[in-house]
């Protein structure tokens, strides 16, 4: 095995899912690599959960094959479940247990024992900020809180691949923060798959980015890379005084600059200036200085990982 | 060997988080001392034959009600999707269920056991013969649950479970009687005599343990937790 094969923990190749004739996985074909976070993103629909089912061995595919660290999910898929933790879309729990009695069960069946097993769980209850309800009965948990068990249940054996389906659904923002950040933590050395249609979810937690859309990826990259690719024209804001016709001219006579509109707000014009890719920011300043105007704001708006989202899923 | 142990822990447990277990070990042994003695005194002999002939009717309505919710709800709360998740084969899976059924049968049944007391302390009962019926309704009830397992993995819903396991136990109970075998075609009578569940249960309320009736009884059970896997396994069908 190459080198750099090591360092793959998943591979996702030619994956197709039907179910009767809906076409739920379209030719997926994708790698993450150890000290991933890799943010799995599109609309209701789009066939994330399904591809977690499959990757999680709870599925067969229809066609094509998933490796996880280069063992087969259906040839392998008990040694390919021992190194997964998976929380499934919607948290489903045994309801009846305790947390702590939950933990306990889950850590078994994951093969710890004795001491190992109460200090994974005890690590867990930190973690996740479980400790005072150890004892409460998990049905009895308010929604937040039953996340929360559902995300130590899939941490609880330190898994190489960790899948987490809409994990955040129901935290409260202190606790997205904590979880964010032991998301970041666990994604340094082991592999994270995030799925979620929460776009601001997965820039502040992802190393990099999936779109996929009826099945099939429709983009993929970092945060960044994305937006870049997305914003072919980029535009700005500025808020200054003087002679309205002027300001008109004078911008639309900038290189770089393809439409200018300006609008009185108040005693100040607002002028929403379209541009290329170049960046024309200092060239409006310029403008602004030499011909005296004063100036209230200027600012530059990119697209938003929203805007590329949209862009992508839409039609 | 761990994951059963786990699985049957868990299971064995849950029985007992709810009153359901309580409510189920009471009704049981006040209706089935009751309907014995009923008829004890009636026959006045000191056996438990009477007791034993009840059982299997006891059961059809008894077993299913353990069973019912042991795969119906785990796939209504979705929680089978996390089970089948871990890494555990199906097939242990489907054994740590039915052992822990099993254990709870086993003991609402040994608890029963203040009946043969109290028949040995009025009369004098052939100690064998009780314990040969003992082992043999654990042995019928164990192929009620086989029966009543399968049933459940079929479903997410619990009275479904329960209304549709006692008709399929009834049904495979009734067809080795003479009720049903007397209208039989000649050639269908002996099959449907050796298939059914009622007729190997006679001698064994007579405390008589006949190896077939062990073999047809291990089969049974065999052949419906087989089924459980399958039913198990249907997810992977396309
Ligand atoms: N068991 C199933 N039987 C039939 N169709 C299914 C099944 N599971 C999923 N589908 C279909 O497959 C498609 C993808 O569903 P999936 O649950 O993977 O979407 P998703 O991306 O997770 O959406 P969401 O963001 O709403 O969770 C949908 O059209 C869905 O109706
Ligand atoms: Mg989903």
């Amino acid at each position: 095995m190459s080198p750099t094969n090591d360092s793959v923990m998943l591979e996702v190749k030619d994956l197709n899912k039907n179910f009767g004739n809906v076409h739920a996985v379209r030719n997926l074909t994708f790698e993450v690599r150890k000290g991933e976070v890799l943010g799995f993103l599109g609309p209701n629909g789009a066939g994330k959960t399904t591809t977690m089912r499959i990757i999680t061995c709870f599925i067969p595919a229809s066609s094509g094959t998933v490796k996880v660290s280069g063992m087969d999910t259906v040839q392998n898929d008990l040694e390919v479940r021992k190194r997964i933790g998976y929380l499934p879309e919607n948290n489903p729990l045994y309801l009846d247990m305790t947390v702590d009695e939950y933990l306990k069960f889950a850590g078994e069946i994951r093969g710890l024992k004795g001491a190992q097993l109460t200090n994974r769980i005890h690590d867990m209850f930190q973690v996740c900020g479980l400790a005072k309800m150890a004892n409460r009965q998990i049905g009895k948990l308010s929604k937040g809180y039953k996340q929360r068990v559902g995300l130590a249940q899939a941490m609880l054996h330190n898994p190489d691949l960790l899948i987490l389906d809409e994990p955040m659904s129901g935290l409260d923002p202190n606790q997205i923060i904590e979880i964010r950040q032991l998301i970041k933590k666990m994604g340094e050395e082991k592999t994270v798959i995030y799925c979620s249609h929460i776009l601001s979810e997965v820039a502040a937690t992802c190393n990099r980015i999936l779109i996929i859309n009826d099945g099939a990826i429709v983009a993929s990259g970092t945060p960044d890379e994305l937006t870049a690719g997305a914003s072919k024209t980029s535009g700005y804001m500025l808020k200054v005084k003087g002679d309205k016709a002027s300001v008109q001219a004078k911008l639309s006579a900038i290189p770089g600059i393809t439409g200018v509109t300006v609008q009185e707000s108040g005693e100040w014009l607002e002028a929403t200036i379209t541009s290329g890719k170049e960046d024309v920011g200092e060239k409006i300043y310029k403008c602004v200085s030499e011909n005296g105007w004063s100036l209230a704001e200027l600012k530059r708006h990119s697209a938003s990982l929203e805007d590329v989202f949209t862009q992508l899923t839409r039609g | 060997m761990q994951n059963i142990s786990a699985i049957f822990k868990k299971e064995f447990k849950t029985y007992f988080l709810s009153p359901i277990a309580y409510i189920f070990i009471t009704v049981y042994l006040i209706t089935t001392t009751f309907l014995f003695f009923q008829g004890f005194f009636l026959i006045n002999q000191a056996d438990m034959r009477g007791y034993f002939d009840l059982l299997p009717w006891v059961f059809l309505f008894f077993v299913p009600a353990i069973t019912m919710r042991s795969w119906a709800e785990e796939k209504k709360v979705k929680t089978l999707e996390l089970l089948l998740t871990w890494p555990v084969s199906d097939v242990e899976v489907v054994m740590g269920k039915f052992l822990a059924s099993f254990a709870l049968l086993a003991i609402v049944v040994l608890l029963s056991i203040s009946i043969p007391v109290t028949i040995a302390i009025i009369g004098h009962p052939d100690g064998g013969q009780i314990v040969g019926q003992y082992l043999g309704a654990l042995l019928m009830g164990a192929a009620y649950l086989a029966i009543g397992l399968w049933v459940s993995s079929m479903t997410e819903n619990q009275i479904v479970a329960f209304i549709v396991g006692v008709v399929v136990t009834f049904v495979l109970f009734i067809i080795s009687t003479p009720f049903i075998t007397m209208v039989l075609p000649s050639f269908a009578a002996p099959l449907f005599a050796y298939v059914g569940l009622g007729s190997h249960f006679e001698s064994i309320s007579r405390g008589v343990i006949d190896s077939r009736d062990i073999v047809y009884y291990l089969s049974v059970i065999g052949f419906f937790l087989f089924l459980n896997v399958c039913s198990l396994g249907s997810r992977k069908w396309e």
